[in-house]
């Protein structure tokens, strides 16, 4: 059972295509993360959601109804802003009450409503205040509080978290996970902090230039990217991409690219590539914490293969060591423990983890 | 403090640059001094007139020191004194332009703040091209809109009434209010509207519950400078009325104009207060706004 | 309405007279008001004490109407009561100021009264633009040596330009549209020596009935208000562009 069906969705502001024809579907009680880089059609995305912006083709079903020209308040859904828009003359008792008494809700139901979200939020210290007296932290609780009052079927969250200082972003997240955890709604949680949407999401649509790169669970999206685009944009700092040339070594796939020294260098790959593009140009993308440093107690084990890198710089952060690597004429970000962290100038002999290495197609871009 | 006086006392640089700070507060409040003055004096002057009696006033001119006080002049000038060979004073006048001022300031700003809200938040085709018209109405010089209002009013039957300048100042203000309401309410965020969209609230909703709260202080700004501008008003007056249904300012140029009678200054100066009074008592009162109405008026 | 009104206007001399005032007028009431204005702006912005108090003092006439105050200064131009009676009474027995009264000058007297009426509206502009200037750059400047009056000429009046610019406009559209304060204070005389185009047009059209030539004229005054408003809205929404392009 889906609460939210999305199909060939597109959206023209002008002569300007900003959403190019999205599939989405959230099965009930899922939550769902779209995240992408600043202007990707998000916003936008969750506005038509809302009912906010037209659609300009395709169609959006909730909860199996066709809802294209229907009014946002009659499409049962609640909206968190990032700026929050609570309304500034109005308690925050108020701000709650709005929506309901829009909607002709009876008097007893709204003060049962209310009771039990200030509980569920502990916000009932607040309930008389106005929201120009409230913390940053205090005004997102309330901003939730006013969506949770109309129980909806389906959730809309647009960056509900970027106004928040890093700590408190980082609890609220945890909270909010919980509270889907208890509630559990259909949500959609608009982001570009691929971090929250990693956490939160049960399935992640990455979004580029108004498409959907991928849609898929957490997981497959980080191991398994389907294009250099998703791959470069989960994952922090950033997967690393070798432009390489498909070879063999000792009878098995192996990629090779130009190394240490000017000599080149060959990783036998895990899988063995598809047949018939031996020879072939392809990328190869590693990510920064697949690369350590070659020890007794790694060596040996299945999938490593070994390159000697120069280390150039050395950026402790305590919990962990990134360092950049000079890998021919490329710069390779390795993400290492404390105690095996490289020292700068160092020539490093590296393992690297092929197991989790991917390949991409240099024309098509997309995962091989 | 004895010794820091001792070390300047005993520092001849700071001595040199503490004499020269006084001097040059000195001089800031001797020149902002003497406009002060230059400000004050033809108020001074006004006041000090309307209580003094005609023949001192003869015998010293108008700019010096009373010798004499009464308040005739006020209620002669209220009640009974002659403009045009009407005998009323000027009460007559000051009430139309109570009665033209009042309703033309608060229907106008009424309006005003709904064709901000439209122009603002809810943007058709062709809405921006509208704001544009009406910003050139802000520009119009009235000479313009002479003719065509005296052509309307006629067709109305609202000649030589004060209804009818309620009805001219309505729409001429429109486009000033309009402009001052889009203004601010363009800096409401467009997410507080959504919001009360997707909880269900409708155009006239939105409208009494959302932004009339924010707007008090645009209003505020709005029926100040509708207040004044209306009541100082005098072409649309002088114009569209005559005899006793002329506004203040229409009434005060007839009996100034009328000032071959030996120049009754007294009588002549309380009149002028009573014509200045309403807009000055909203400036005192109100002048934190009249001075933002001002700059945004100017600015934008 | 035909062409002919607008030749029959540009050949009148009273029209000329008033647009020959227009000019005059515009260029000393707008030059005037502004330096007043930016001297008391300046002069308040030393952290005077009771500022608000000053400030009341040179922002009333503006609350007043045109009307109140050409009367008012009417009486203190005219000689046998006003200023110049003031000084005979003082000792210079043969002190003469009649300004208003006179062909030539009386011109100057509307540009005065005009001047007074509205530098405190000058006043409030620069002292807003003033108060707006970001504290730093005036830390800096002062750090950096400068006298008070070279952080105001080099570093403060330039981050300030726009506002002359925006004063300066809305000036000129005031003197534009010039007519209440000539008709209460010289009533256009003497003799046709203080006529203006908004004062041209209101005889015309309703003292005279030439309606067609009234029209006309009032036309040109709005090719004046034009002249100066395209040119400075367009300016506005370039600037605005640019500033939107580089933010
Ligand atoms: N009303 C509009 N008219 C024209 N273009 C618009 C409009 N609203 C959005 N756009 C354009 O649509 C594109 C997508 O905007 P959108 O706000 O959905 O991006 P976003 O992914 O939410 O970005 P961000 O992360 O910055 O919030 C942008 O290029 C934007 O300029
Ligand atoms: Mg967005």
């Amino acid at each position: 059972m889906s609460t939210l069906t999305i199909n060939d969705l597109r959206k023209s502001f002008g002569l300007v295509e900003v959403l190019k024809g999205i599939n989405l579907e959230a099965r009930t009680g899922e939550f769902i993360a779209l995240v992408g880089p600043s202007g990707c059609g998000k916003s936008t995305l969750l506005a038509m959601i809302a009912g906010l912006e037209t659609v300009t083709a395709g169609e959006i079903r909730i909860g199996g109804r066709l809802v294209n020209s229907v009014a946002p308040k009659d499409r049962d859904i609640a909206m968190v802003f990032q700026s929050y828009a609570l309304y500034p003359t109005m308690t925050v008792r108020q701000n709650m009450l709005f929506g309901m008494e829009s909607r002709g809700v009876p008097k007893d139901e709204q003060v049962a409503a209310i009771k039990r979200v200030a509980a569920l939020l502990q916000i009932e210290p607040l309930l008389e205040r106005k929201p120009g007296q409230l913390s940053g932290g205090q005004r997102q609780r309330v901003a939730m509080g006013r969506a949770l009052v109309r129980d909806p079927k389906l959730f809309l969250f647009d960056e509900p978290l970027s106004n928040l200082d890093a700590k408190l972003r980082v609890d609220m997240r945890t909270e909010i996970k919980k509270l889907h955890h208890r509630v559990g709604k259909t949500t959609v949680y608009v982001t570009h902090d691929q971090v929250e949407a990693m956490t939160l999401a049960s399935r992640i649509a990455v979004m580029h230039q108004g498409e959907v790169q991928q849609f898929d669970e957490p997981q497959t999206i980080y191991d398994r990217p389907a294009n250099i685009f998703v791959a470069g944009f989960m994952g922090s700092p950033a997967m690393n991409f070798i432009p390489a040339e498909l070879s063999t070594i000792d009878g098995s796939d192996a990629v090779s690219f130009p190394g240490h020294g000017g000599g080149l260098t060959t990783l036998k790959l895990h899988r063995s590539a598809p047949a018939g593009i031996s020879g072939r140009r392809v990328i190869l993308g590693i990510r920064p914490e697949h690369l350590s440093r070659n020890n007794p107690e790694v060596r040996g084990k299945e999938g490593l293969a070994t390159l000697v890198a120069p280390v150039e710089v050395v950026e402790p952060t305590g919990a962990e060591t990134m360092a950049v690597l000079r890998v021919g004429e490329l710069e390779v970000v390795g993400r290492f423990t404390p105690d095996e962290a490289p020292r700068m100038g160092e020539d490093m002999i590296v393992s690297v983890d092929m197991t989790h290495a991917c390949l991409f197609d240099p024309a098509t871009q997309r995962l091989i | 403090m004895a010794d820091l006086a001792l070390a300047q006392a005993l520092d001849p640089e700071a001595a040199v640059a503490g004499r020269r700070r006084l001097m040059a507060r000195v001089l800031i409040y001797g020149i902002l001094g003497l406009f002060a003055l230059v400000y004050i004096v033809p108020l001074l002057v006004v006041v000090m007139n309307s209580f003094r009696d005609q023949p001192e006033i003869a015998r010293n001119g108008l700019i010096s020191l009373p010798q004499s006080f009464g308040l005739d002049a006020w209620w002669s000038a209220w009640d009974s004194y002659c403009i045009g060979g009407n005998c009323e004073g000027m009460k007559r006048y000051f009430f139309n332009s109570l009665w033209m001022t009042i309703p033309a300031t608060l229907i106008s700003t009424m309006l005003g703040a709904m064709n901000g809200y439209v122009l603002s938040k809810w943007r058709f085709r062709g809405s921006e091209i509208l704001f544009t018209c009406m910003l050139l109405g802000v520009f119009m010089p009235g000479q313009i809109s002479l003719m065509p209002w005296a052509f309307i009013l006629g067709k109305l039957g609202l000649s030589n009434s004060v209804v009818g300048l309620v009805v001219v100042h309505c729409v001429q203000g429109l486009s000033f209010t309009t402009l001052f309401c889009r203004n601010y309410y363009i800096s409401v965020p467009d997410d507080l509207i959504k919001a009360a969209r997707i909880d269900g609230a409708g155009f006239w909703r939105i409208f009494w519950k959302i932004i009339l709260p924010l707007s008090p202080p645009i209003l505020i700004v709005t029926v100040i400078w509708q207040f004044t501008g209306i009541w100082n008003e005098y072409l649309f007056g002088v114009v569209f009325t005559s005899g006793s249904q002329q506004p203040i300012t229409a009434a005060l140029v007839a009996l100034t104009a009328g000032g071959t009678t030996a120049s009754a200054y007294d009588v002549m100066s309380a009149a002028v207060l009573i014509g200045a009074l309403p807009p000055l008592l909203v400036y005192f009162l109100g002048g934190k706004y009249f001075v933002r109405g001002l700059t945004q008026g100017a600015i934008k | 309405m035909g062409l002919e009104n607008y030749f029959s206007l540009w050949a009148n001399r009273r029209w000329n007279v008033a647009y020959t005032n227009l000019f005059l007028f515009s260029g000393f009431y707008v030059l005037g008001s502004m330096a007043v204005g930016l001297l008391l702006a300046i002069l308040i912005d030393q952290r005077v004490r009771a500022e608000s108090v000053w400030r009341t003092i040179f922002l009333y006439p503006l609350a007043v109407s045109f009307i109140v105050t050409g009367t008012v200064w009417s009486w203190l131009y005219n000689p046998s009561s006003g200023i110049e009676l003031l000084v005979r009474n003082l000792g210079w027995s043969n002190f003469s100021f009649a300004l208003a009264s006179d062909r030539q000058y009386a011109i100057y007297a509307v540009i005065i009264t005009g001047v007074w009426q509205s530098s405190g509206f000058a006043m409030a502009l620069f002292l807003a633009g003033l108060r707006s200037v970001d504290g730093d750059i005036i830390k800096a400047a002062q750090i950096d040596g400068a006298s008070t009056f070279r952080t105001y000429r080099r570093v403060i009046l330039p981050v300030i330009a726009p506002i002359f610019l925006a004063v300066a406009v809305v000036q000129i559209q005031f003197a534009i549209k010039t007519f209440d304060l000539v008709a209460a204070l010289t009533r256009g005389g003497p003799g046709i020596s203080t006529t203006f185009p908004a004062i041209y047009v209101y005889d015309l059209m309703f003292q005279r009935g030439q309606i067609g030539e009234g029209a006309a004229a009032a036309m040109m005054m709005l090719v004046a208000l034009a002249v100066v408003l395209v040119p400075y809205s367009l300016f506005v929404v370039w600037r605005r562009r640019r500033e939107g392009q580089n933010g």
